[in-house]
Formats: structure tokens, sequence, C-alpha cells
């Protein structure tokens, strides 16, 4: 199991930073997720050794929180929010759009492994709805236009 | 082609910076350096930046817990609890180590203002729970931001590193003698980890399962130590609090509801955004002129003004202050400061349904009457909004909301119940409209809209 060197340093710090090894579980493991894709089996055991938790335990942890996953994703994760603000702005019909242009459904991935499908509650963008977060980048005012544009983007940034 | 994320794209990346808006109205004190540069130490610096914290470092702390109180600043994180009182709270003595715990997991639908501290002025934040530490004796400080927010992690993560490059955080702060560390942590997508219990559980690397109280946190938080737990924006109030001081933040308001605050305006607006205004501003006024108004010639239907859990307002209830007490009075919530706009093309039932949609899948399961609630509730509107529902659907989900009340752990119960009721009682006509079979009158008015 080979995390990058930034990974190793961030968790060695983050271990000083609270009287119980087990703290710095949830935001280290949506950095290892960043890194290796998702939460595989072999990432789990070597985060629960790292924290002195059984696997079970991390995989309690993992199960609550609806960013972490134990699946593989496409490269790309189209979270569409379609919460009252976005949905007063048009947030289901990006969704609508997205599951048609995509060809998959809720949490479904392309078959060529570029994006994946989210619906996704509040992202904190409602002043700026309709709004989308793909991975970690937040697009807002969108119409299905300009949404096209954005995929296209990815698509071109991700076949490079 | 698996997804993997590189951080270190992420550290260097130029953000996309959510668009800030302003009016003439607006009476800047957290927003104040929003778009200078402030995420710079120096410039923060140069803003007056870390001389309240100086200042409370030769204050004794009981007056800056007078000061807070005074100044009439209540929680902004919802629940609009008065900051200084419950930093009042915290014992003077403890065998355990006490904490400031800053809450940024903003996920109550319809608020996106702490985003836009974070983004335009971290350093504030961590300024705030610097005082705030100092005020009850404490030397620990997490900030927890939400895990949709990387961009703004990255931020304070680099924040916090150059405020301890500068010797402002960690030994001897100031030359005072007084330890003080700041530490970032960050979740990994759940609402209910914003209720203050469930944060402490997530911090502590568990599931975001709340805690009964009493023992409020207060006294046994974070690794059973007394901790103050505070929303980013009341956090980021404090050093201006402590440099204006309460008497000049009080009066920014209304009695008992000092200063300003962020109203984050969405929904059928012509100008939505986020902005500060006085609290008590007029919530007409705030639509109709902060706002712009509801756009392409249609009408104002309803309000829900401090985010999804606050109980709608019809448009005869919306010629009040927006003040904790005032919004209170008018039966419902100032809250978090989302407001969502609501036109007369927007179906009540459909829009019940969506915000039940959300605090069903947000709801951790702990508490049976918030699991089961939230499901039946779901089911039954998602019935009523595709034409199946009955008469005596509409009681039942008043009947069942109303059961919910009070009945949990933490409010996320009440959160999903309380609109609930609103909507069925204030907008009753709506449910009858959709009964037996009839499709949902608006949908057919929306399509006809559209060929138009
Ligand atoms: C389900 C639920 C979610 C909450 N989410 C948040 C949140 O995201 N941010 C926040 O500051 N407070 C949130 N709160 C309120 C906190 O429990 C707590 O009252 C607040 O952080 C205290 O800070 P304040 O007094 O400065 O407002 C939530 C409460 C509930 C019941
Ligand atoms: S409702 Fe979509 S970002 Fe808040």
């Amino acid at each position: 199991m080979k995390f990058s060197d930034e990974f190793e340093s961030r968790f060695a710090e983050m271990l000083t930073h609270y009287p119980t090894k087990r703290s710095a579980l949830v935001p280290t493991l949506l950095y290892a997720q960043d890194e290796i894709g998702h939460l595989s089996d072999e990432v789990i055991a070597e985060l629960a050794r790292r924290v002195d938790l059984t696997e079970l335990e991390v995989r309690n942890v993992i199960s609550y929180y609806s960013m972490l996953t134990t699946k593989p994703r496409g490269k790309y994760n189209v979270q569409v929010c379609t919460n009252i603000a976005c949905m007063l702005r048009g947030g289901e019909e990006l969704l609508d759009h997205c599951k048609k242009k995509l060809d998959v459904g809720h949490k479904g991935t392309t078959g060529d492994g570029m994006f994946t499908l989210e619906e996704v509650e509040c992202i904190g963008a409602c002043s700026w709805a309709p709004a989308v977060q793909v991975n970690y980048d937040f697009h807002e005012n969108l119409t299905t236009d300009k949404l096209d544009k954005v995929l296209d983007e990815y698509k071109k940034k991700g076949t490079q | 082609m698996a997804a993997r994320i590189n951080n270190q794209e992420i550290n260097n990346q130029q953000f996309q910076m959510a668009s800030l808006v302003s009016h003439p109205d607006e009476v800047k004190v957290v927003s104040r350096r929003f778009g200078q540069g402030a995420t710079d130490i120096d410039r923060y610096l140069a803003l007056d930046g870390y001389k309240a914290v100086q200042k409370a470092l030769s204050m004794k702390p009981d007056d800056i817990i007078t000061q807070v109180k005074e100044s009439g600043l209540r929680g902004r994180g919802g629940a609009g609890f008065n900051a200084g009182l419950k930093w009042s709270f915290v014992p003077k003595q403890s065998a355990k180590p006490k904490y400031i715990l800053c809450n940024g997991d903003e996920s109550e639908p319809g608020t996106c203002k702490d985003r836009l501290i974070f983004e335009h002025d971290p350093h504030s934040v961590i300024e705030g729970v610097m005082i705030a530490g100092i005020a009850v004796g404490s030397h620990t400080g997490y900030i927890y931001i939400r895990g949709e927010y990387r961009y703004l992690s990255v931020i304070m993560q680099k924040a916090i590193r150059d405020a301890y490059a500068k010797g402002f955080l960690g030994k001897n702060i100031f030359g005072s003698g007084y330890d003080f560390d700041v530490y970032w942590h960050g979740g990994a997508g759940a609402y209910e980890v914003g209720e203050e219990s469930a944060l402490m559980e997530s911090l502590e690397g568990k599931r975001g399962i709340p805690r009964i109280r009493p023992p409020f946190p207060a006294v046994v938080g974070l690794w059973g130590g007394p901790t103050v737990i505070n929303n980013a924006e009341t956090l980021a109030s404090v050093p201006h609090i402590i440099l204006g001081g309460a008497d000049w933040y009080a009066k920014l308001g209304t009695p008992k509801n000092g200063g300003t605050r962020l109203f984050c305006l969405s929904g059928h607006l012509v100008k939505p955004g986020v902005y500060e205004l006085p609290m008590g501003y007029n919530l007409k006024k705030m639509i109709y002129e902060v706002g712009g108004g509801i756009p392409n010639g249609r009408a104002l239907k309803a309000v829900v003004p401090g985010g999804s859990s606050t109980p709608v307002l019809t448009v005869d209830e919306i010629d009040i202050p927006m003040d904790f007490d005032s919004v209170g009075k008018a039966g419902s919530m100032l809250g978090s400061g989302g407001v969502v706009v609501l036109d007369d093309t927007t179906c009540i039932v459909k829009f019940a349904l969506r915000t039940m949609k959300f605090y069903r899948h947000e709801s951790c399961g702990w508490c049976i009457p918030c699991r089961e609630g939230t499901d039946w509730l779901e089911k039954t509107l998602t019935r009523f909004h595709n034409g199946g529902g009955l008469k005596k659907d509409i009681d039942n989900i008043q009947y069942l909301a109303e059961n919910m009340l009070g009945r949990t752990f933490c409010p996320l119960g009440d959160a999903a119940a309380m609109p609930t009721i609103a909507f069925v009682k204030k907008f009753r006509k709506e449910f009858e409209d959709h009964l037996e079979g009839r499709p949902c009158p608006f949908e057919k008015a929306g399509a006809e809209l559209a060929a138009v």
C-alpha cells in the first residue's frame, strides 16, 4: 500500500493534533480515496491498522459518509444538486439532461469510465443555483448548454 | 480509469470563486474583507487583522465574555443562542482540556455563507476561535469544514500554517505567555454532522450520531472535555465585536439581536446572492429591493426564511423584521440565514416532497421517530404528488409530523417535521388539488408555459 508523500506527511501531522488516533480517520479516508480512487479492501485494512481499529469499525464509519465509497467511480464524479434552491432554478432538468447525455442513472458510471453521475443534496451553492460539483470543482449558475460545455472540457482533459 | 484526485493540483489551482454581489443597504462587518485578498496573512494584518486577539489577551477573560454577551451576538448556525451566554457555561476549572470547535459543516439547504467567509477571510475565523479560547480558558481549537469544500480546506490549512509561521499560533502567542493551537478538520459528506453533538462524534473519528443532552458540550464535549461549539460566521463576528465594542455591534441590529448577518438569497429572485444586512432588516424589502424581486413577471408565493428546516411564510406574512425574535413571533425561525423564495409556478407539494427527501436521506437512523417518520412522510408525499393521495392523507401527514416533534436525540427530526406541518397548514388547498388521481396542476401549468 503506497500513498503519496503529501498524504504521509499530512497523516503523520494530523495524528499529533488529537488525543486519540482514530480522530484522524474521517479526513484521512477521504484523502486516501482521492489517491486510490475508492476505499478498497487493501486501503481499509491499512488505515484500520494505522489508527488501531478493526476493519469492521472502519467500514462502519465509511458507510455513514456520503462522499466515501468502497466501489470505483469514473474519473470525474458529476454531482448534480437537486435540493430546494437548485430545484427552483432547474436542478432537476440538469440531472435529467446528464442522465440522457451520459446514458447512466444515479451513481452510474459511463462505459469508458470517464463519468459517474450522482444526484446530491445541497452543496452550499444555493445563491448560485443550479449548481454541479465535478470532483471538487464547483460549476454554478448553470444551464444545460453551459453544463454541456463543462462536461466536454472534462472529457477532453480526461482523454489527454 | 479510476478517479484519482491530485491534491497537489488542487493546492496550486486558481479557484473559480463564487461571485459576489452588493447592495447599498448592506452593512459590511463579517464581509468587510471580502474581495480584498485577505487570505494573504499580510493583507489581513493590513486590514486590522489579529488586532482583536491581542486586545483580548490584555482583557480579563470574564470581560471578553461580557462584551460578547452584551453585543447581542446570537449563533448563526441556526438556533440563535447568545454566544457570550454559551461561553459563560464553560466551567472555570476543568480536569480535562477545554476545546473550541468551529462548525463549518454548512449543509442546511439554502445556506451558502460560511463558504464565503472561508474563501475570503479565513483568518477571521482563526482569530474568532482564538478569542473564544482565551475567554473560556481553552488552549486548542478545531475548525471543521465539510468534505465537499475541499478548496476551502486548502485555503484554511494554508491560513493556519501562515499564522503559525508568524508565531500567532503555538506557544506564547504575541508574547503573552498564553499557548493556543488551531487545527483544521474535514468531513466527508453528512448533514447530520453539522449538529453539534454529531459533529463531535465525527471529529472523534466515528459515525455522526447525536449524543444525549444533558450533559451539554460546554460541560462534557470533545473527548469528555468542556467544549464551545459555534458556527463559523458567529466566530468570524467576534473579532469585530472586540475591536468595535459591544455597544456599537448591538446597535447595528435590534434589541437582543445584535449586529448584522449574511443572508443567502436564493430561488426565484432577479438578484440572488449573499448579502450582509443588519439584523431586523425587513423581509419584504429584502426580497423586492435587495433581491430585485421575482423574475419573469411572476408573483411571489412563499418564502422559506431561514434554511429548509424553517416553516414557510406566505405572501401575507413577510412584512416582518428579520431577527430571531420577530421571525419567531411570525411562527417561523431565522435559522441559518438561507432565504429561499418561491414564485407562483412552484408546487408546494413537490417542494415539501423535495424537502422531506432530503431529511429522509440525511436522517442518521439513530432515533426511530426520525428514521421512520421521514421515510413514511417521503413515501406519502411521493404518492400524493403522483396523484395517489387520499383526503385522509393530508391530516395523516400533519399528525405524523407533529408526533416527531421533540421525540429525538437531536433536532433533525424537528427540522423535518416543522416545515412539513407549515406546508400542510398554510397550503392545504394545494394538497387538496392533488387528490384522487388528479395530475399535479403545476406540472401542467409549467408545460403550457414552456409551450407559449
Ligand atoms: C441536523 C442539524 C444540522 C446542523 N447543521 C449545522 C451546520 O451545518 N452548521 C452550523 O453551524 N450549525 C449547524 N447546526 C446547529 C448546531 O447544532 C449548533 O447549534 C451550532 O453549530 C452552534 O453554533 P452557533 O451557536 O454559533 O450557531 C445543525 C443542527 C442540526 C440539528
Ligand atoms: S440547494 Fe443546491 S446548492 Fe444548495
